[in-house]
C-alpha cells in the first residue's frame, strides 16, 4: 500500500532523487561509533540539530501563551510558568535548550576544527557554519529580553550601550535594534520579538539548508 | 537520476518515460564497514536522541527556567549581566586595556580578530595535513581562544553572588494598586495610629501580613464604624477606644482615602 501510494506519487513528481539525497545513503565506518566508539564526536552536529528543532517546536507552544508588550510580557511568562498545564516544562525545554543547543555548537565546531574537516572542499560550508552560529548567538541574546524580568532587560540596556559605543555606525545600530534613540522599552521589546522569531529564524533556516545541502553534497570527510 | 540530454520526457513535463528504479550504492565503492543510513543507522541514531531527550527533561523538570521579578527600569541596584555564553565578551570590556578609550579595541577588534579568523579559518590554515599535531598554529590558536573564553567566563561569573541575586529578585505578581498620596497630618490619619489600626492594616493603609488593605474597600461610613467597634473575620472586637466623633472621623478618613484612590484609577 504505502510502496503504491509512493509509487503513485513518484510517477507524477519524480521523488526518488530527493528521496535517495535525504536517506539513501551509505554511513562510512570512521563515522560509525558502533564500530569505533570514539566516533561519537560526529554526533554533535546531529545532537545540535535535534536541539534546535526542540527550540522551534517548544518556541511555538510558548507563542501561544506569550504577550510581546512590556505591560504583559512578564506577566503571560509568569502565568505559563505558573498556571499553564505543563507550561514550566514548555518554557522549561526552550530555556535550556539555548544552553544546551550553545554546547552543542560549540562541541560540533571543535570537532570540525581539530579534525581539519574544514580544509578543501569543504571551506563554504565551514563558512556557512560559522553564519549559522552568530545566528544562534543572536537569537539567544534577543530571546534573553522577551521574559522582560529584571535580568532580562538590564542585560539588554548593557548589551545596547556597548553596540552604541561601536564607531560611526554604534548609534545607528542601536536605534535600529532600540527603537529609540535612548528609551529601552515597548519599541524595544516589540523588535526583540519581531528579530527572535521571525527574522533570525529565517536566516537559520535558509543557512540550515545550505549546510546540510552542502553535506549531502560532499560527504562526511575521510578519517585522519 | 541521470539527467541532461538523452532523456525522454512525458509529455513536455519533467517526468522521465523509461522510470529507473533506486539502486542502493555498491558498498564496495565505501572503505570499510559503511551502514546503510536508512533504516539501520537512522533507528540507532534515534534511539541516542530518545536517551539524549529523556536526560533534557530531567533537566528540565528538576531545574525550571528561572523567572526574576518583572522589569524595573529604576532598580540602579541591580547587576546587569549576560548570558552565560555572553560572559567571556562582557569580562573582557571589564580591563584596562580593553575599556574606556580602548573600548574599541575591547568591544570590536578583539572579538572580531578572533571571530573573523574563525570564519576564515579555510583560508588562513591551509595545508594539506588534517591532523591537529601536524598543524601546530592553528591547534595552538584554538587551544589559546578555548582556555582565554574559558577563563574569561570563570572571572565573571566566579564574582557574582548568583544565589543573593536570584533570592532578591523572587518573581512577585506586580502590585497594581494605584498609589495613594496619604495625608499622614490629618486629624483622621493621628487617630488611625492612636488606635493601634496601624498596627496591622500598615501605615499607608496596604494592609500586612494579618489584616487586609484599606484602600478598594467597598464599606460606607457605618459600616466601617461597625467593624471599628465590633470586629470583623480575625479582627477582634473593641479595637477602636475613642469617642463617636472621633469614630466618624476616622471612618470619614478612611472613606476619603478610598476615594482619592478610585479618582487616581
Amino acid at each position: 500500500m504505502l510502496q503504491k501510494i509512493y509509487d503513485w506519487i513518484d510517477d507524477r513528481v519524480d521523488i526518488t532523487p530527493l528521496w535517495r539525497d535525504i536517506a539513501d545513503h551509505e554511513v562510512p565506518e570512521h563515522v560509525n561509533p558502533a564500530h569505533h566508539f570514539s566516533a561519537f564526536v560526529y554526533c554533535f552536529g546531529g545532537l545540535t540539530f535535534f536541539v534546535t528543532v526542540i527550540q522551534i517546536l517548544s518556541g511555538m507552544f510558548l507563542t501561544m501563551y506569550y504577550v510581546p508588550d512590556i505591560e504583559n510580557a512578564w506577566r503571560s511568562v509568569y502565568y505559563l510558568q505558573t498556571e499553564v498545564a505543563h507550561g514550566q516544562i514548555v518554557r522549561g525545554m526552550h530555556h535550556w535548550g539555548a544552553s544546551v543547543v550553545i554546547v552543542m555548537l560549540f562541541l560540533h565546531t571543535l570537532r570540525v576544527f581539530f579534525q581539519g574537516a574544514y580544509k578543501k572542499p569543504r571551506e563554504l560550508n565551514w563558512m556557512v557554519g560559522v553564519l549559522l552560529f552568530f545566528v544562534m548567538l543572536a537569537l539567544g541574546l534577543t530571546g534573553y529580553l522577551l521574559p522582560w524580568d529584571n535580568k532580562a532587560y538590564f542585560a539588554t540596556v548593557v548589551t545596547l550601550e556597548i553596540a552604541e559605543g561601536v564607531p560611526f555606525i554604534g548609534e545607528m545600530a542601536k536605534t535600529l535594534l532600540n527603537g529609540d534613540p535612548s528609551i529601552v522599552g515597548a519599541q524595544t521589546l516589540a523588535r526583540f520579538f519581531a528579530i527572535h522569531v521571525f527574522f533570525l529564524p529565517a536566516a537559520l533556516f535558509v543557512l540550515m539548508a545550505i549546510h546540510f545541502i552542502m553535506i549531502r553534497k560532499q560527504g562526511i570527510s575521510g578519517p585522519l | 537520476m541521470k539527467r541532461g540530454k538523452g532523456m525522454k520526457f512525458v509529455g513536455d513535463s519533467r517526468v522521465t518515460a523509461d522510470k529507473q528504479k533506486f539502486i542502493p550504492k555498491d558498498y564496495s565503492e565505501y572503505p570499510g564497514r559503511t551502514e546503510a543510513f536508512w533504516p539501520n543507522y537512522l533507528l540507532k541514531e534515534w534511539l541516542v536522541g530518545a536517551v539524549f531527550l529523556v536526560g533534557f527533561l530531567c533537566l528540565t523538570i528538576a531545574h525550571p527556567a528561572p523567572l526574576e521579578k518583572m522589569a524595573d527600569p529604576t532598580d540602579t541596584s541591580y547587576l546587569p549581566l549576560p548570558d552565560w555564553y555572553f560572559l567571556f565578551l562582557y569580562q573582557l570590556l571589564k580591563y584596562k586595556f580593553a575599556s574606556a578609550q580602548f573600548f574599541v579595541l575591547g568591544a570590536i577588534v578583539i572579538p572580531g580578530l578572533a571571530f573573523g579568523a574563525l570564519f576564515l579559518a579555510p583560508f588562513l590554515d591551509k595545508g594539506k595535513e588534517r591532523r591537529p599535531h601536524k598543524r601546530p598554529i592553528a591547534t595552538g590558536l584554538m587551544l589559546l581562544s578555548f582556555v582565554a573564553v574559558f577563563w574569561l567566563t570563570y572571572e565573571a561569573a566566579a564574582h557574582v553572588d548568583w544565589e543573593g541575586k536570584a533570592e532578591n529578585n523572587k518573581p512577585e505578581w506586580p502590585d497594581d494598586k494605584p498609589s495613594v498620596e496619604i495625608d499622614e497630618s490629618a486629624p483622621g490619619y493621628a487617630l488611625y495610629e492612636e488606635n493601634s489600626c496601624i498596627n496591622c492594616h500598615g501605615g499607608d493603609l496596604a494592609g500586612g501580613g494579618a489584616a487586609p488593605g484599606l484602600i478598594g474597600i467597598d464599606l460606607d461610613v457605618e459600616e466601617i464604624k461597625d467593624i471599628a467597634v465590633n470586629g470583623v473575620g480575625s479582627m477582634p472586637a473593641d479595637q477602636f477606644q475613642g469617642t463617636d466623633e472621633e469614630l466618624q472621623e476616622l471612618a470619614e478618613f478612611i472613606i476619603s482615602v478610598n476615594e482619592e484612590a478610585s479618582e487616581e484609577e
